[in-house]
């Protein structure tokens, strides 16, 4: 499938995530290209940029009740509901799932930086990126429910050609006239 | 003598993790304080003293690696051990805090033993 060396490395570091911090295995899906992400109706989302000479947004996206349930697991104490405590260990489940995925990236595409991750949660919602990037899908099963690890990863924008400073100069000098008349 | 650490970390999962961590190991583990970010992680030293630095490097307002060049930057905490837990994994990154004076890298995703071990290793 297209983008077989990602999804690879995804399976390998999420695998890595769960069995070392949660001491469960998981196990993948067919992985599939999007075109946008439609999100689920409704659970947790957790959000993390990558930067550099490639820029994309890497995500884990599960229901409700798999939140409580990894987030019990993985802080040793029980959680019925989604709370602060839940959003925070999902973020930081996606965390380590997208910056084992940046350090494997980087012998790819050079250095890249990592987002601090966000977190959604809520009903009935959807998530889009601006543009029109595609999205690989990769979903998990794990004894805690369904998850899905989304990666969307594309060429950052080029810098100007030319004498970047020229450019610079020339633009300051054009905002300066609009801004004053008189200035020549 | 009890051993006073400063845990610092964005994520509030992983400062409970690592205080369960250390109260695990066989270390005289005493006062474990929290911080979330560089900033904090100052005015904690500011008033309690630690025998000891976990801290992890993506962090609003203030990273580790400017936590960690600020602590070897003073006469008062030059000397202070300071390990990194993060997922930065890169050589440059691990190579970036060796080179600021960390005491010790441990990459996330960690289990309980490398925490000891790294720990039983210092002391």
């Amino acid at each position: 499938m297209k983008n077989g060396w990602l999804v690879n490395e995804i399976d390998r570091v999420t695998r890595e995530v769960f069995t070392t911090m949660l001491g469960m295995d998981v196990a993948m899906g067919e992985a599939e290209v999007e075109r946008d992400v439609p999100g689920p109706t409704d659970g947790v989302v957790a959000l993390v940029g990558l930067t550099g000479a490639w820029v994309g947004i890497g995500s884990l996206a599960c229901s409700a009740a798999t939140a409580c349930r990894l987030s019990s697991r993985l802080l040793m104490t029980e959680i019925a509901a989604v709370n602060d405590e839940v959003l925070d260990a999902v973020a930081e489940l996606a965390n380590m799932i997208v910056g084992g995925f940046k350090t494997g990236a980087e012998q790819r595409f050079g250095p890249m930086g990592l987002s601090i991750p966000s977190v959604v949660y809520g009903h009935n919602f959807t998530t889009r990126t601006k543009g029109t990037s595609e999205w690989t899908r990769i979903p998990f099963r794990c004894e805690d429910g369904k998850f899905d690890v989304h990666i969307c990863l594309r060429p950052g924008d080029a810098p100007p050609k030319g004498d970047g400073q020229a450019r610079v100069s020339r633009l300051q000098s054009v905002m300066a006239r609009d801004a004053h008349p008189d200035f020549v | 003598m009890a051993l006073d650490v400063l845990i610092v970390d964005d994520s509030a999962a992983i400062r409970k993790i690592l205080q369960r961590v250390l109260r695990q190991t066989d270390l005289p583990v005493g006062n474990v304080y929290e911080a979330s970010n560089g900033v904090e992680a100052l005015a904690s030293l500011e008033q309690h003293n630690v025998h000891l630095v976990l801290s992890d490097i993506n962090m609003p307002e203030m990273d580790g690696l400017e936590l960690l060049r600020r602590l070897r930057s003073s006469d008062e905490w030059k000397s202070l051990p300071v390990i990194m837990i993060t997922t930065e994994g890169g050589k440059t990154r691990v190579l970036e805090a060796a080179k600021l004076g960390a005491t010790g890298y441990v990459r996330k995703p960690f289990t309980a033993d490398q925490i000891k071990e790294k720990l039983t290793g210092l002391y």
